[in-house]
């Protein structure tokens, strides 16, 4: 295994400070490894432009790799493309679900497509019980990627991860 | 006390400051909802939205920085300038007011920032569309969510109507600034780093057409009045405004998290 695939394998065990049941790689903000001989380089996309977790997700990235005995690191920002939720993993999804937060919606592809200013809130499947008969309570939640919302089928409350 | 930095005229770092001092006053103003909106969950939104707002601040500032090349930080930017030397519009440095205030404020300005940042995007400056792509689904969720409620309290009790009016009557004027060109505009739509706002001004009031058309509300009608806080001549409110959040590193240099 080289040096970029053993640190991938590393980056599957550090969780989001903000949502712990996934780890960076699930996220989807991790976009490369790139090894430079010297030293290695995570390439990272952050969630949202004010995500306060930028700077802790950095050093923890790079805190594993160095626990891991792989040599120096740095970590870089890219911001293009933007980070979008199509970015999290199929098991990130499940994990999610596991974790009693719905996971988001396949996103909309964004050229052409009007976006309406008012809409409903979507339809979304309550992560306990399955039950789509579920309502919005607030639109912004815990943090800024989920939305608050509760089950009236088996009366649970949930979070729900929204597309961006 | 620190002393205050000097920022270049260059156009194109007048052009970013314009932008970023609006979504850093915009998010100072939102700030200071926490621990005081009408409800829990509007007060957890409004935090979220001023963190989206700030964060789209530090980008555009760090740019702006790097743009100017006289070793400025994001930092240095948002608290060390004099106040003749922020380049907001003066909407978003007038106090929170209520919620409907708040409310309308917010619509008014999601949407001029969703439409600046779907232009920005495809600015020929590599980073400024980067960050612009980033922002404009935020913006989306930010004008939906104003939208949403301006649609509530304008339909809402007769005091949740009275306010909106009040709010419209007070807030309305100080539209035009958004769509006022000068020689930054004019130089910014030259080199391709992004448009005159002036032509935001028409999709601007498509989209405010359709959140008042549902709420109810009549557009309000041209007044003969153009606010100044692009150039730098601001309302009385600024002052107050920079004091609180200039404070801390005026008073501790360089101080950080």
């Amino acid at each position: 295994m080289t040096r970029s695939e053993r640190a991938w394998e590393v980056l599957g065990g550090v969780p989001d400070p903000e949502v712990p049941a996934l780890s960076v790689r699930d996220l989807g903000i991790v976009r490369e490894v790139i090894d430079h001989g010297a030293e290695l380089e995570v390439v990272l996309t952050p969630t949202y432009s004010g995500c306060p977790a930028t700077e802790v997700i950095e050093q923890s990235v790079l805190a594993a790799i160095a626990a891991e005995g792989l040599g120096p690191a740095r970590a870089t920002l890219r911001r293009a493309p933007a980070w979008t939720t199509d970015w999290i993993s199929e098991d990130g999804k499940r994990k999610l679900r596991e974790y009693g937060i719905a996971p988001p919606h396949a996103v909309a592809p964004e050229a052409g497509v009007p976006i309406r200013i008012l809409r409903r809130a979507p339809v979304v499947a309550c992560p306990h019980c399955d039950s789509r008969q579920t309502e919005r309570t607030s639109a912004f939640g815990s943090t800024a990627c989920k939305s608050l919302y509760r089950c009236l089928a088996c009366r649970e409350p949930f979070e729900y991860f929204k597309p961006l | 006390m620190q002393a205050s930095i000097q920022v270049s005229t260059k156009p194109e770092v007048q052009y970013l400051l314009r932008i970023g001092d609006t979504a850093l006053i915009l998010g100072q103003r939102l700030g200071e909802w926490t621990g005081h909106a009408p409800v829990l969950e509007e007060d957890i939104a409004l935090a979220n939205v001023a963190l989206d707002l700030v964060g789209q601040c530090r980008a555009v500032l760090a740019h702006a920085g790097a743009l100017e090349g006289a070793g400025h930080d994001e930092d240095q930017l948002a608290f060390l300038r004099e106040e003749r030397d922020y380049r907001n519009v003066t909407l978003v440095e007038l106090p929170r007011g209520d919620f409907a205030f708040t409310v309308l404020r917010n619509a008014m300005m999601a949407t001029f920032f969703k439409l600046l940042w779907e232009r920005l995007a495809t600015s020929t400056d590599a980073e400024l569309a980067a960050i612009a792509g980033k922002a404009v689904k935020e913006a989306r969720y930010h004008q939906q969510h104003a939208a949403d409620w301006l649609v509530r309290l304008a339909g809402g009790t007769a005091e949740s109507r009275r306010r909106v009016d009040r709010a419209l009557d007070a807030l309305w004027p100080y539209h035009a600034e958004l769509f006022a060109d000068d020689a930054v505009d004019a130089q910014a739509r030259a080199s391709g780093l992004g448009p005159c706002w002036s032509e935001l001004r028409e999709p601007w009031f498509a989209d405010m057409g359709e959140i008042f058309a549902e709420a109810g509300l009549a557009l309000p009608a041209a007044v003969p009045f153009l606010s100044t806080g692009k150039r730098g001549v601001h309302s009385e409110h600024m002052g107050f405004i920079l004091a609180e959040m200039q404070q801390l590193q005026r008073s501790y240099p360089g101080g950080v998290w």
